[in-house]
């Protein structure tokens, strides 16, 4: 059995992330022939599994209290340690956010299992051992970019159950089945997981932002990186992006550097994103920035190095300074826009 | 009131400078090839440390870390800081452990150094960006956790309050100690190494505690230990796309623009 951790939105929807999920539980659930699960712990949830049901899911295991939400550490993994024992699932997933990352370790931790974060991709196949001379099939190869140049890992967990990963929103795509998929649902009764132990992390206030930037949606992104040189130079992809109807979208390299705001960063730590449109303004395009854009429609480069990884994947390349490009843009856009 | 904090330092490679020569053919990392910093999350759990200790200047920092013997030098660096004891755990037995191992690795030295009111530590080290080895030390001492702290606004003998930075705002705790917490970026950066400390320093060893010495069950550690295993390693050959070259002129960027308003992309 698959088992898909939920998360909820603010005001206590299921959370995209999570629903990509469901679509990829699914599918590899079909591959393996097992079943489909998804735990949402939550207040208030009434007929949340309706949500669920769409996307494959065959039971829903629903835990309804006040003390699960707002999320907290130790309600959580009280609940989702507990439900993992009782149900021994092969795979978990997990959303690779503020939650998924706070609550995941500490469940693999907790039943010794292996965890891969931040997946790129997800697949069923084999696995030879061959020191011990053993073959295991049916394991979950967890993809993901590797530290340095152009590596992708395939990581497996052969001995332990769970297999346990997390993915970033927008990785995997989200994807109805059928509208009418018959599953069912298990209500838990909160009270036999939680403890009073539980409590013991308190929430004063919470402030929740509206999310400010949203380059996850934008259909025209400007992208920029170390090469873009200072945050003063980002201006100009600022105004490129605003004549073009678009957003601004940044590497970890230009964040880091206090180039752009974090929520801008692109990749596989970052956000994922398939815009119509994606402009790489002075990115080299490391194996983990282009694991958040390589769907986008087009791709234009503009880089000083012809050699720069960047423009293999480019549909158009502009070999030269960003300071000089963007603004020529500027000007040859304005002049011929309908 | 005085605080026993211990800080979880790492030492890793600067993954800014990274080359060609990053990785060994079998999948692991060189780490010979690469410059070694103090990972910049934990210098923010430093930091953290450092405001308690100001403030309860009877309190004491330990640093520990996992590593090779060439740690050293973040010791040293966070000795010079401030921080009063540091630790390597250092074992071939600890070699190819995966976040599970070296948790339990560090729990075992924890519990080791004694009785603690805080174990601070970083989000994420920029080597593998996980950030699941501070809530799994935290698991395995039984103690809540508290991640993507930003803030410490109070800490009164029992209690310590946080705020905590989120994907989608900011959220204010409160727990009793003892308690775990991993520190986030956009926390107060650490201070500069004090110039008396740095010459005392200069020369300091720290003390190196073997496998033995944190009494562990020796199958929990390094690869043994570690239920993840790396299947295979692929370069990735880039698709190579048959793109159009812009020549970088007027007339070229213009043609460009032309021909994505023309295909509706812009405009
Ligand atoms: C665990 C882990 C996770 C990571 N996650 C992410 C992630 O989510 N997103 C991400 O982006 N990175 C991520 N990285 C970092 C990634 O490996 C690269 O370091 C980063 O993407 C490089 O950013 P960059 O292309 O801006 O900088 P660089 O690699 O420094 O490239 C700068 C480019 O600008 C060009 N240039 C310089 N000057 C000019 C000029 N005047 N005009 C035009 N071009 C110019 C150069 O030729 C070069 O190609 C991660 C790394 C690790 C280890
Ligand atoms: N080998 C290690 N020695 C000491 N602390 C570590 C080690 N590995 C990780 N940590 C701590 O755990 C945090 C998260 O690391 P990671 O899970 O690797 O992203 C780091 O910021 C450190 O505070």
């Amino acid at each position: 059995m698959i088992l898909i951790y939920c998360e909820l939105t603010e005001n206590g929807q299921i959370a995209d992330v999570s629903l990509e999920l469901c679509t990829k539980g699914r599918s590899l659930a079909t591959q393996l022939g097992t079943g489909l699960e998804a735990l949402v712990c939550g207040n208030q949830l009434k007929d949340i599994e309706k949500q669920l049901y769409p996307f494959g899911v065959d039971q829903v295991l629903k835990a309804d209290d006040a003390r699960l939400f707002p999320y907290r550490t130790l309600p959580h993994f009280a609940l989702l340690s507990q439900v993992v024992k009782e149900r021994k699932p092969d795979v978990v997933l997990m959303g690779a956010t503020c939650v998924g990352r706070d609550l995941a370790p500490r469940i693999a931790s907790h039943l010794r299992c292996g965890l891969t974060a931040d997946c790129t991709s997800l697949e069923i196949g084999s696995y030879e051992d061959k020191s011990k001379n053993k073959q295991y099939d049916n394991i979950l190869y967890q993809i993901r970019p590797a530290f340095g140049g152009n590596i992708i890992a395939t990581i497996v967990n052969p001995e332990t159950r769970p297999q346990m990963a997390t993915v970033r929103e927008g990785v995997m795509k989200k994807e109805i089945l059928d509208q009418n998929y018959k599953g069912s649902c298990i209500q838990l009764d909160a009270s036999k997981y939680l403890k009073k132990e539980d409590e013991a992390v308190r929430i004063i206030a919470r402030e929740i932002e509206q999310r400010k930037i949203n380059i996850k949606n934008a259909s025209i992104i400007v992208s920029g990186g170390y090469g873009v040189g200072s945050r003063e130079n980002f201006e100009m992809l600022h105004q490129l992006a605003q004549v073009l109807g678009g957003e601004v979208g940044a590497t970890r390299a230009a964040v880091d550097a206090g180039f752009a705001e974090g929520d801008r960063q692109i990749g596989q730590t970052g956000v994922t994103v398939r815009p119509k449109l994606y402009i790489a303004c002075g990115i080299s395009g490391a194996v983990q920035h282009r694991a958040g854009m390589d769907q986008s429609g087009k791709i234009i480069s503009i880089n000083t190095d012809p050699e720069a990884p960047i423009n293999a994947i480019a549909d158009y390349t502009i070999i030269g300074d960003v300071c000089k490009v963007v603004p020529q843009l500027i000007a040859c856009y304005n002049k011929n826009k309908k | 009131m005085n605080y026993q904090i211990v800080v979880l330092i790492k030492q890793v490679p600067d993954t800014q400078n990274v080359g060609p020569d990053a990785m060994n053919a079998d999948g692991t990392v060189n780490r010979a090839a690469l410059p070694a910093i103090f990972n910049p999350e934990d210098l923010k759990a430093l930091e953290m440390a450092l405001q308690i200790k100001e403030q309860y200047p009877g309190s004491v920092i330990t640093v520990l870390t996992m590593g090779p013997e060439r740690a050293s030098a973040i010791i040293r660096d966070a000795l010079s800081r401030g921080a009063d004891r540091g630790i390597i755990i250092s074992d071939a037995r600890f070699a190819g452990s995966d976040t599970l191992a070296t948790s339990y690795a560090l729990a075992c030295a924890i519990r080791k150094i004694g009785e603690f009111d805080m174990v601070l530590g970083g989000r994420q080290a920029i080597d593998g960006d996980t950030a699941q080895v501070g809530p799994q030390v935290a698991e395995k001492l039984d103690l809540p956790q508290i991640t993507y702290a930003e803030r410490l606004l109070e800490l009164n003998g029992k209690h310590i309050v946080l705020t905590r930075r989120l994907d989608n705002g900011v959220e204010t705790v409160e727990a009793e100690l003892p308690v775990l917490v991993t520190v986030t970026a956009s926390a107060p950066d650490c201070r500069y190494p004090h110039a008396h400390l740095l010459l005392k320093n200069a020369k300091a060893q720290a003390e190196i505690w073997n496998a033995d010495a944190i009494r562990p069950e020796i199958e929990r550690l390094g690869l043994k230990g570690s239920p993840t295993k790396v299947k295979k390693i692929d370069n990735v050959v880039l698709a190579h796309k048959e793109g159009v070259q812009v020549e970088c002129s007027e007339a070229g960027i213009n043609g460009l623009v032309m021909t994505l308003v023309q295909d509706h992309i812009i405009g």
